[in-house]
């Protein structure tokens, strides 16, 4: 489909990746992921054949910028339609596990 | 069963007295009850709540108050639009059984115009996907052969709207998931210009891509909805500005246009009957005056790698709510893990293989030492792309071309991710841009004795939805392609 090199993409790569989205994989489940990683990614190296030296990334299409309200303060949910839908609660306040003293990077 | 009325249609009966709201929603109820099986289109259908909407309607119209001007006009909703007090599941595990705290702008301006929002139509998992077969629920089924996709990721919405379940819904398009399944279902699906329709109360997928739209049996249709549906919203701060035109009232203008078709999008890997389709256009459409030229989209090739690490960048921030904590599913973890643990096994749990695979290639690209290489150079590209439209639109008014490539194809045809991202070659050029795309029936493809529709696609610059709308009512009236009906 392209010419260009698929990019290499190494099974760490991809558990590192997978460890900053957050998403726990089994291995077979990364090792798919990695391999269409690979493919997509060979894809995407087609945009090395544009000369895009000085263009100014476009992140909004036209460039357009946000609309900007005056700051009036109006009634938000109230508590009990949030705890509604939270998956587990305690009193007025949504339940998680303990977060402090486990894993440093779990605060 | 007789051809369900058109949304217009319904609600002039319903204002007129002849059929109550809840007559046409007792008609449509017995059409999906009768009919869904072939396609499994709806994920949930409510008829309490559509009852009560309904009964709105009668009782506005016995007290002799306007019921507006979708009064009795049964809609069905994508799975990933939500509304006060049903669930919404995106067609994920993760938000099974949720259920939505607050209303999303455009069905809140669809219920105060007198609709009947009758249930939810699938959708591909957080509207990843041309085939609708990546949602958690099942797969939809083609009207036209049900052992083909319905396309995607508004396959459900396609579906509902071409079998005739409903006369209208609303579907939603990041980078062709309007255009793409009304093609391949034979219906007319608008992508309106970004920001022309809020956002709110649509779940993110690409942010500065997504756009809510309405997928009909006709044009004029189209144009009812998008009456009500378009505008400036305060709770959507990307939403564009400036009041909307009439859409119903500019259907009829009739002035001489010039139409470029792009020389990329007459590929030769593009199914004979799209060539047909475009040729049938242009006659029609020179007969009444326009003008046509070959125009050049040279980034055509570059769109789909654009896309896909724009989009997925944006996925992979906007997914990262989904963690288990506020709202969703929330894995069980094992004594002595962490709530990292909990986020991860949450969200590997519940997300399903095409999401997963998004969500890594966009925290692949956002990340150290990556970004230059992809992120910014997406950007630039965009740009490009972006720049390349507005040149083209110097030398005319609107664009023609294929939607897809090819009609429909079988459910599990198409197994390897990047083949079926291919599949939106011509319709992401329209998000990528910002700018109004829309797919019209164009005829019939026959595939091994099978007939399928085959859709033609018109783009016009920033906010040209009248143009659009204009053109495609007038290519409508004078093929009757829309007319024809699965099983007809």
């Amino acid at each position: 489909m392209t010419d260009s090199t698929p990019t290499a993409l190494t099974l760490d790569e991809a558990r590192h990746v997978a460890k900053l989205a957050r998403l726990k994989l089994s291995e077979a489940e990364l090792e798919a992921c990695r391999h269409d990683l690979v493919a997509i990614l060979g894809h995407v190296a087609t945009l090395g054949e544009l000369d895009l030296k000085g263009v100014e990334p476009m992140a909004h299409p036209g460039d357009r910028t946000n609309r900007i309200d005056p700051d009036e303060p109006e009634a938000s949910m109230t508590t009990q339609e949030v705890l509604a839908i939270a998956p587990a609660t305690e009193g007025p306040f949504i339940a998680v596990p303990k977060v402090l003293g486990g894993d440093e990077g779990s605060a | 069963m007789t051809t369900l009325p058109g949304v217009i249609e319904i609600a002039e009966s319903v204002k007129g007295g002849k059929v109550t709201a809840n007559q046409a929603l007792a008609d449509c109820l017995q059409r999906i009850d009768s009919g869904d099986a072939d396609t499994n289109a709806f994920l949930r259908v409510e008829p309490d709540v559509a009852r009560q909407q309904a009964q709105a309607v009668d009782d506005a119209i016995a007290a002799g108050k306007d019921p507006g001007p979708l009064a009795g006009v049964p809609i069905a909703i994508k799975d990933n639009i939500v509304m006060a007090g049903r669930q919404t599941s995106c067609g994920s595990r993760i938000l099974e059984g949720y259920t939505s705290p607050y209303e999303s702008t455009a069905t809140e301006r669809l219920l105060a115009a007198g609709a009947v929002l009758v249930g939810t139509v699938r959708c591909d998992e957080f509207a990843m996907g041309s085939s609708t077969e990546h949602c958690a629920f099942g797969h939809v089924g083609n009207p036209w052969a049900t052992d083909r996709v319905p396309g995607g990721s508004s396959g459900g919405s396609a579906a509902a709207v071409a079998q005739g379940l409903v006369p209208a819904a609303l579907g939603s398009d990041t980078g062709g998931s309007i255009r793409q399944p009304a093609a391949l279902c034979g219906v007319t699906g608008l992508k309106p210009s970004y920001g022309r329709v809020s956002r709110w109360g649509l779940v993110a997928f690409g942010s500065s891509l997504d756009c809510i739209g309405p997928i009909t049996r006709n044009v004029a249709d189209t144009a009812a909805i998008m009456n009500v549906i378009a505008g400036p919203d305060r709770r959507d701060s990307t939403s564009v500005d400036t009041d909307p035109p009439d859409y119903l009232a500019g259907l009829e203008e009739d002035k001489p246009l010039v139409i470029g078709i792009p020389r990329q999008h007459r590929h030769e890997g593009n199914h004979p009957a799209t060539e047909a389709a475009m040729e049938e256009a242009r006659g029609i459409m020179e007969s009444r005056g326009a003008t046509f030229v070959d125009v050049d989209l040279e980034m055509t090739d570059h769109g789909i790698a654009t896309y896909y690490v724009v989009a997925t960048a944006e996925a992979s921030s906007n997914l990262a709510r989904f963690d288990g904590i506020r709202y969703g599913r929330r894995a069980t973890i094992e004594p002595g893990e962490s709530l990292e643990d909990l986020y991860a096994r949450s969200r590997g749990e519940g997300f399903g293989p095409e999401v997963r695979r998004r969500i890594m290639l966009g925290t692949y690209v956002l990340s150290a030492g990556y970004y230059d290489a992809y992120y910014k150079k997406a950007l630039q590209a965009r740009r490009v792309i972006h720049d390349e439209f507005t040149k083209v639109f110097e030398q005319c008014d609107v664009l023609l071309g294929p939607t897809t490539a090819e009609p429909a194809f079988g459910i599990g045809e198409i197994a390897d991710p990047l083949t079926m991202y291919l599949c939106d070659r011509y319709t992401v050029g329209a998000n990528i841009a910002g700018i109004p795309a829309i797919s019209i029936p164009g005829g019939f493809a026959d595939v091994e004795g099978t007939k399928l529709p085959v859709g033609l696609q018109l783009q016009a610059p920033f906010l040209g939805e009248s143009t659009l709308l204009r053109i495609a009512h007038q290519l409508q009236k004078a093929t009757g392609h829309h007319l024809c009906s699965p099983g007809h």
